[in-house]
């Protein structure tokens, strides 16, 4: 029970503190929305390479692979392992492995919410 | 044509200019902008982890229990943007909105509502990804290029 | 002939134009500010039961016309020339409406600065006796110009400090030889002023510099002050832009006093989600075609000096780095 609390705990923190320098970096360095979340999935990739993102997702569960930092770790991650496995196809192959979910999903699901609901100002 | 004197002399006005303005215009409140992104970017990433705890439980590996806790936070995020929440979600939280992948799930879910008034095709199709589009680009730029160095490097 | 143009750049009209009829038709987030009174139509839905919010801005545009000429009693085949204009690209609601109007047409961008810009061509033509009636058009709506030079709707953006809100509505003038109480007695059209300023959220500063220019050409080639005037209004520099206009002529020896007041702060004074102010072709149109023209009417303002402001950048030029240059529009009214 109190280990589960924890978890929570630090998904918040980790999570939270993620999206504060997010914000930091829109008001303070002035980056354009799109541009800071671009180097968010990529730094996320980097750490990746370092091992670092992996340590951080052991750490913080959902707070690390929520962020758009996780999405670039699972292009990396996914990308690495295939590699590992299939070679020089699995480069590319790996890319969407663990990605792919989550693409697809929206995709769908995006364009299902687009054929029922309407922009409201 | 301009000649260089005119140029330069446009190029102090502007200067002189740009310190007049920017001594009116008001700063971003830097400090609540920031605590607010934290506390809305935590608390998505504590539902996050509310869905991937309910995963696991259900007999999933960590691992495993990934993929579909994201795809979970997507649904979350199209939904909201369908019943017009999110963007003042947005609004209200800057980057603890943008960030998480709830974020994502938005910029594609507000591109096809609207855009869809343009044709399926053409409109709602083509734009989907007008503004996930970059993520995905750069993302699997950077991602793959770090597999490759990493794999190249240690096998 | 008599010389009609005085000073640098200000016309003078021989016969001063009247203003026959003015119509405004307003949308919602309009009808809850403070100028909701002065419009003729205050309309509850900004779709206007349209399926595109391209087709309903017609609709405001087409409204306020023909409020326009119901007013004046006069049908669409007797007007010479409409002149109109909007934010979209290829000014498609003036283009769209015009058809539907069947009057010779005169598409005009001027961006924000639109309203005065087509007024000072109508007033134009009918002193020189090249129309008998001219009605000058102008719109703008919220979601088109969010879709068309920012992002979706249902988008999560953060307003900046300094973002403005586009305002949603139409205004309509029609002028002619006679019929009025209120005439345009001179017309100061601007010059494109850029001062380097690169962030579509700052279109308040962006534009002040090219409000005060022409604020300042048509005071010295009227050889007026400021209190000439009852009101000085500009379009929609929003609070931030009104601030850095009264220190850009107050550096210029020519300080505007309390007679100053901007359209985009008038229009959603009060009203919460609307950063420093309103924008849009709708804005300085409804200022000027509801609250300026009635006050005038009823004799409570009898000199005005409209100063419509606009910004001349497109999506493309802001991604490839340009900044945004700017002109503002000056038309005095007088009763």
């Amino acid at each position: 029970m109190g280990g589960e609390r924890l978890d929570y705990v630090i998904a918040f923190l980790v999570g939270g503190a993620i999206c504060a320098i997010g914000q930091v970096l829109l008001d303070l360095a002035k980056i354009p929305p799109a541009h800071m979340l671009v180097l968010f999935v990529v730094v996320g990739a980097v750490l990746s390479g370092f091992g670092v993102y992996d340590r951080l997702v052991e750490f913080a569960g959902a707070g690390a692979l929520v962020p758009v930092s996780g999405f670039g770790h699972s292009i990396s991650r996914g990308s690495l392992l295939e590699a590992r496995r299939l070679g020089v196809i699995g480069l590319f192959t790996g890319a969407f492995e663990l990605t792919g979910l989550g693409v697809a999903t929206a995709v769908f699901f995006s364009a299902l919410i687009a054929l029922v609901a309407n922009p409201k100002a | 044509m301009a000649n260089p004197g005119i140029r330069k002399h446009k190029a102090d006005d502007r200067a002189k200019y740009q310190k007049l303005a920017s001594s009116i215009v008001p700063r971003p409140p830097l400090a609540r902008n920031t605590a607010v992104a934290f506390v809305v970017g935590g608390l998505t990433c504590m539902v996050g982890q509310a869905v991937m705890n309910a995963f696991i439980a259900s007999g999933m590996t960590a691992d495993e229990a990934v993929g579909p806790t994201l795809a979970v936070m997507i649904l979350i995020g199209v939904v909201l943007t369908g019943l017009s929440i999110y963007h003042h979600i947005g609004e209200f939280a800057g980057a603890g909105a943008a960030v998480p992948i709830t974020g994502f799930a938005n910029t594609m879910a507000a591109a096809a509502m609207d855009f869809k008034r343009e044709g399926y095709v053409l409109g709602m199709g083509a734009k989907m990804f007008i503004i996930a589009g970059p993520v995905l680009v750069y993302g699997i730029l950077a991602g793959v290029t770090v597999a490759l160095i990493k794999w190249l490097s240690r096998g | 002939m008599a010389n009609r143009r005085i000073g640098k750049s200000t016309m003078r009209f021989a016969t001063p134009p009247v203003i026959v009829s003015a119509g405004t038709v307003a949308g919602p987030m309009e009808g809850r500010g403070p100028m909701a009174q002065w419009f003729d139509e205050v309309v509850p839905d900004d779709m206007f039961g349209e399926r595109t919010a391209e087709k309903a801005e017609r609709r405001f545009m087409g409204d306020a016309v023909r409020i326009v000429l119901k007013q004046a009693a006069v049908q669409p085949g007797q007007v010479d020339y409409f002149i109109a204009g909007d934010l979209l690209n290829q000014i498609v609601t003036a283009s769209f409406v015009a058809e539907d109007l069947g009057m010779p047409f005169i598409g005009v961008y001027g961006a924000c600065s639109t309203s005065v810009q087509s007024l000072t061509l109508a007033s134009a033509l009918v002193d020189a006796g090249f129309a008998n009636l001219a009605l000058a058009a102008t719109s703008s709506h919220y979601q088109t110009a969010e879709r068309q030079f920012r992002y979706p709707i249902e988008l999560n953006i953060q307003r900046k400090s300094t973002s403005q809100y586009t305002a949603t509505g139409a205004g309509a003038v029609l002028v002619g030889q006679s019929g009025g109480k209120v005439r345009v007695t001179e017309a100061t059209l601007g010059r494109v002023i850029d001062m380097g300023v690169k962030d579509p959220n700052q279109m308040g500063p962006a534009m002040a510099p090219a409000a005060a220019d022409t604020i300042f050409n048509h005071l010295a080639d009227t050889g007026r002050d400021p209190g000439f005037y009852d009101v000085i209004i500009t379009g929609d520099l929003g609070s931030v832009g009104s601030e850095i206009l009264l220190e850009l002529m107050q550096r210029r020896g020519v300080p505007l006093g309390g007679n100053h007041a901007d359209g985009g702060v008038m229009l959603f004074d009060g009203v919460r989600g609307t950063g420093v102010g309103g924008s849009g072709c709708a804005c300085s149109a409804l200022i000027m075609e509801g609250f300026v023209w009635k006050r005038m009417c009823s004799g409570e303002i009898r000199r005005a000096l409209i100063v419509a402001t606009g910004a001349l950048l497109s999506t493309l030029t802001w991604q490839q780095g340009e900044s945004v240059p700017c002109i503002a529009n000056a038309v005095a009214l007088q009763v």
